[in-house]
């Protein structure tokens, strides 16, 4: 495992500035991910999870520290990070075929090549027939799948998912992170998933990075190892460890309300 | 889809509920014509009974009159016309005018903040109180009466396309980031067409808005335009010649009204 990481985030901290005073988000967050690997990072509200993300896609200049993609110090957004927001977030007014193609029109790269490959996506996951509809006509769950083929038909190598399903329906939301995750790995995409609901962290990931409360830092880190068959994160709930983990790291995050 | 879906399910209380669903909006509907009728047949009779001095009040028949004469003569085409395209030019560019100042201000936050207050002030300003400044800046005539018709409509729809620019969802334009998007791109793909809706809205308040800079500069300055016959038959006391302007005027007004609302449609297909 301790090939060259795609990402190496080393000792990044974060503080924010208002007028009521200065607020750290991060502090020495070092973390490697290997290539090909889906990490999930939960922690309390407010520590700082979707911070590190901004900072990985390049949003926001860390106080501290620095992050680097293959080897490249990030500064700035690059296609090398595709970013799933929370709720799909595609554009009402476009239809679908269009909402696939905006990062690429953005990029500039709506060559021949990149639209096959587009098309090719909407093929392989079952929507190439919606590609004429508008955003409204579809249901929940194809939204998001056309929000994660948006994302990688500029071919990102990295996917942030920032709390991707959260705003989905139970059902839809067990339904989805399995299609995801699916796809992720036919795609052989490196994924770091930030969200609240445990279960799904532990079931889609390789390693569960637990965040402290603000400042954020690790506080540690579990790799995730699941006996079950059908490698699906629904699947693998049904593995033995699951609860396991899901004690261990519900003890770690010392939730009280 | 839709159109299935109801040819499957009709069932026979489904139709009965349709049916009634079609008697109330027919109902609706002959009221409204049989108010209509009844206002102008009643009025009708009061002037032909002497209930009320057609003098003051007019009357269909006159109005009617009227309305041939001014049609033979040509110049109810020729006010109207006039009165028409002022509008029109005064509301469009009022809107296109006002669109690009908040573009302006989205695009600075600095000269959003700085220009507030006085965006504010001239906001709650009547602007019609402006009239006689413009006539004399830029002259006796349809310039100022354009003029006229934009300031009422400009301040507004500032003020109502920037606050809906700043409604964009920030997650879209957090998405459009992470693609390398440029501002000029986030404007374009995100923050105009996101939009549109607002600005059509926009556009529809104007309409309103551009008749009464309109009227009210063809009141102060003008020799052609309804308003201008408006003024001029009360002046003169040819109750008559109000009348008649004032219906061509709100016919004019629907039209127009219903003219955006086409618009609307054809732009906002994807909802």
């Amino acid at each position: 495992m301790k090939a060259q990481p795609i990402v190496a985030i080393k000792n990044i901290s974060m503080k924010y500035q208002s007028p009521e005073g200065e607020i750290a988000a991060l502090e020495n967050v070092s973390l490697d991910i290997a290539e090909g690997e889906f990490i999930s990072i939960v922690g309390p509200s407010g520590c700082g999870k979707s911070t590190l993300l901004n900072i990985i896609a390049g949003l926001i200049t860390p106080s501290a520290g620095e992050v680097k993609i293959k080897n490249q110090v990030v500064n700035g957004p690059t296609g090398m990070v595709g970013y799933m927001p929370q709720r799909d977030q595609l554009f009402e007014w476009r239809n679908i075929w269009k909402n696939v193609i905006l990062g690429l029109e953005i990029q500039k790269k709506l060559t021949e090549e990149n639209l096959q490959f587009a098309e090719q996506l909407l093929k392989n996951y079952g929507l190439v027939e919606f590609k004429h509809k508008f955003p409204s006509q579809l249901s929940g769950g194809m939204r998001q799948r056309v929000a994660l083929i948006r994302t990688l038909a500029t071919k990102p190598d990295i996917l942030l998912l920032d709390e991707a399903f959260s705003a989905l329906d139970y059902q839809t939301r067990l339904v989805v992170s399995d299609e995801v995750k699916q796809i992720l790995v036919k795609e052989h995409k490196t994924a770091i998933l930030v969200t609240h609901d445990l279960a799904e962290a532990i079931s889609m990931a390789d390693r569960v990075v637990v965040f402290t409360s603000r400042p954020g830092t690790v506080k540690n880190i579990y790799t995730i190892k699941l006996t079950c068959a059908s490698k699906t994160p629904l699947g693998c709930r049904e593995a033995p460890e699951f609860r396991e983990y899901f004690n261990k790291i519900w003890k770690e995050l010392g939730v009280r309300v | 889809m839709s159109e299935n879906r109801q040819k499957k399910t009709v069932s026979k209380e489904h139709e009965a509920y349709l049916r009634q669903l079609k008697i109330y909006k027919y109902k609706v509907l002959g009221t409204q014509i049989f108010l209509l009728i009844s206002i102008i047949i009643l009025w009708e009779t009061a002037g032909r009974l002497g209930w009320i001095d057609t003098f003051i009040t007019s009357q269909p028949s006159r109005i009617w009159k009227t309305l041939v004469n001014l049609s033979q003569e040509g110049t109810l085409y020729y006010h109207t016309g006039i009165t028409v395209m002022e509008t029109i030019v005064g509301f469009i560019s009022g809107t296109i005018l006002g669109t690009l100042i908040a573009i302006f201000l989205w695009w600075s936050n600095f000269a959003a903040q700085v220009l507030d207050p006085y965006l504010v002030i001239l906001n709650a300003l009547p602007k019609v109180a402006l009239g006689p400044i413009i006539i004399v800046w830029v002259g006796n005539g349809i310039p100022a009466i354009i003029a006229m018709a934009l300031l009422v409509s400009l301040i507004v729809t500032i003020i109502g396309v920037y606050s809906g620019f700043a409604q964009v969802d920030p997650e879209k334009i957090k998405l459009l980031k992470t693609f390398g998007a440029t501002k000029l791109q986030i404007l374009q793909k995100a923050i105009l067409p996101a939009s549109v809706p607002t600005i059509i809205s926009a556009l529809k308040i104007n309409v309103g808005l551009s008749w009464v800079g309109v009227i009210v500069g063809e009141f102060l300055v003008s020799k052609a335009g309804l308003g201008y016959l408006i003024v001029y038959g009360g002046q003169v006391f040819k109750l008559d010649l109000v009348m008649t302007s004032v219906i061509i005027l709100s016919i004019a007004a629907a039209l127009m009204y219903k003219a955006v609302v086409f618009l609307e449609q054809l732009f906002l297909k994807w909802r």
